[in-house]
């Protein structure tokens, strides 16, 4: 069995696939990567199957020993990473020799780098996924982030085809879904040493550029939108927000022109989606991440489109963001266009 | 053909891969400055939406991923590769025209002791305060009530109950709490709930419950589901430390 110790966990390193869907009626959001098409990519550099679990680290990384080596692959933002003392680069698969040690630091970029290994880790499933929440201390590794002394186990969720057959489907299995499949069972080889053709893979930059990470973050009107006057939604649409020190994966809460019109004091809570942007009470947004609550009575002004939602788990506080409108089908248009790069032949040279 | 009960029902988009279904709501335009809803009015409403959930999950959609139901109002979140929102809403509105046909299951009755006051319970004498009444007082309107469980959401397990005696109903806090300890039961407005684990909050607590409301160990993980009937009643700091230890 291979194994990764942790020598130092960083600032805040957990376990993530693509989360659960499904459990809304019990109050369980999906959690699963700030940074879905990083993780996404991690994986398919590694041979794995998109949505195998792999460590999620935030702001500053951490040091990792692998006694039994690996083949790993660093994903999204430079930590300026070194295995042994020599730089490793992002988005590129690189073999780890037993015994030596990958050291990630300071973020010199966005705020989540993953790293995929191939195999993906294998903890204890929630709710038939590895993604930890960290609020309800459930999921993951123990429920919460990495500590100096921990072990986790590599597993064997590579996948079964060089490109990925999952790519447009990112959500894993899914008691509401019939049409969902389960993970693509294991190869017998898994365990056995990585094909050298796993070693070194890039992903293209030309579709990198096409990926890249967004400061004007594309909305759809929210359930409330008609709540706010035309010139409070110019003031939203017109302004620069920084995200603010408390942003974490429940929510990204920003500072800037407040909005007015946002509590009337009645709404009854509803349900609230991935990114909705809900004016709390003092008039700053919120943008609702993965572990966000699953209903909540502030107005929501607007919504994140799906193509952009990565873009928010690189968000560091202090970052400057600017929203613009979109249609519900421009929205859709960029999701389809995003999930052709994704499952593109060519993503991987 | 569409019934009263479909027609009363709204489907608007939320975000590019989510609808949501209102029941019983103004339409809206006025919403805005609609009063808050009769008590009747969002036990009707709520009707309908574990209605339409039960039907849901008897029947799911393929490409559906996820369900958030409320107190009048159902979030569906959907592939948004499979379905758009008119082909989906077109879809849902068949599930809502068959609500009339949906018998709900009789509610389960869950009693959950709570001890009142002192170190669990820090609001207790404050609320009492608000509302001229003894800390008695306040125990014996919130232990009178039978609540129904008309959603869970937060986090995990937690359940939002209704609704308060009339004598019991207090804003939240100004500010919330950093840290509410898990099993805490809280009231906020004409709701009461219990924390299922440690988590920030700004109910107001009056007592905590040795009941774990969410385990990963337990068949259906959360004590609590929509549409559940809950009693509190009262137990001594003795008896809260024997179920503790059970």
């Amino acid at each position: 069995m291979r194994v990764i110790e942790v020598l130092s966990p960083g600032l805040l390193t957990t376990v993530q696939d693509l989360g659960r869907e499904g459990f809304g009626p019990m109050g369980v959001s999906p959690s699963g990567a700030a940074d879905p098409i990083a993780l996404r990519i991690g994986n398919r550099l590694v041979g794995n199957a998109e949505g195998a679990a792999a460590l999620e680290m935030t702001l500053l990384g951490g040091t990792f020993a692998f006694p039994q080596g690996a083949v790993g692959a660093l994903a999204s933002s430079d930590f300026g990473a070194t295995l042994d003392g020599v730089a490793i680069p992002s988005w590129t698969s690189f073999e780890v020799k037993p015994g030596q040690r990958l050291r990630l630091g300071p973020t010199r970029t966005g705020a989540r780098c993953y790293l995929c290994v191939r195999g993906g880790l294998a903890v204890e499933p929630f709710l038939g996924s590895a993604s930890t929440h960290l609020l309800s201390g459930l999921g993951g590794h123990e429920g919460r982030a990495l500590r100096k002394g921990d072990v986790l186990k590599i597993g064997d969720a590579v996948s079964s085809s060089r490109t990925d057959t999952l790519a447009c489907s990112p959500a894993p299995s899914n008691p509401r879904d019939p049409s969902s499949r389960p993970g693509i069972p294991a190869s017998p080889l898994a365990s056995s040493a990585a094909p050298p053709s796993l070693i070194g893979r890039k992903v293209a930059p030309i579709i990198l550029e096409r990926l890249a990470l967004r400061k004007t973050l594309r909305v759809t009107p929210g359930p409330q939108s008609d709540w706010f006057s035309k010139t409070v939604q110019r003031t939203f649409y017109n302004a620069t927000y920084r995200v603010s020190e408390e942003a974490n994966r429940m929510g990204l809460r920003l500072e800037g022109p407040a909005i007015p019109g946002g509590s009337h004091g009645e709404m009854i809570s509803e349900g609230v989606s991935l990114g909705a942007i809900q004016i709390a009470a003092g008039g700053l947004p919120i943008i609702l991440f993965v572990e966000q609550q699953t209903t909540g009575g502030y107005a929501k002004i607007a919504n994140v489109i799906s193509a952009d939602l990565h873009s928010l788990g690189q968000l560091r506080p202090r970052d400057e963001i600017r929203f613009g409108s979109v249609s519900f089908d421009t929205a859709l248009k960029l999701l389809i266009e995003q999930e052709k790069l994704l499952a593109s032949e060519d993503l991987i040279v | 053909m569409p019934t009263k009960e479909s027609r009363r029902a709204r489907v608007e988009r939320a975000s590019d891969q989510s609808l949501l279904i209102y029941f019983d709501q103004e339409a809206k335009k006025s919403r805005a400055k609609a009063r808050p809803p009769s008590r009747q009015f969002t036990i009707r409403a709520n009707e309908q939406v574990r209605k339409l959930l039960r039907l849901l999950e008897q029947g799911p959609i393929a490409g559906v991923r996820n369900l958030h139901p409320a107190y009048c109002s159902i979030l569906v979140k959907f592939d948004p590769l499979k379905w758009t929102h008119d082909k989906l809403g077109k879809e849902l509105r068949k599930y809502l025209g068959r609500l009339n046909e949906v018998r709900l299951p009789e509610p389960r009755h869950v009693e959950i002791p709570v001890c009142y006051g002192g170190e669990y319970g820090p609001d207790l004498d404050e609320v009492a305060a608000t509302h001229g009444i003894t800390p008695e007082g306040v125990i014996e309107l919130h232990t009178s009530a039978t609540y129904l469980v008309y959603c869970l959401g937060f986090v995990p397990g937690f359940a939002y109950l209704g609704e308060l005696p009339p004598g019991l109903v207090t804003p939240r806090l100004p500010a919330p709490r950093k840290q509410v300890p898990a099993g805490s039961v809280g009231i906020a407005g004409n709701q009461t709930g219990v924390y299922p684990f440690e988590t920030p909050g700004g109910w107001r607590l009056l007592g905590r419950t040795p009941l774990a409301m969410f385990r990963t160990d337990r068949q259906g993980l959360s004590l609590l589901s929509i549409g559940d009937r809950v009693r509190f009643v009262r137990i001594s700091r003795e008896r809260f430390a024997e179920l503790q230890g059970a």
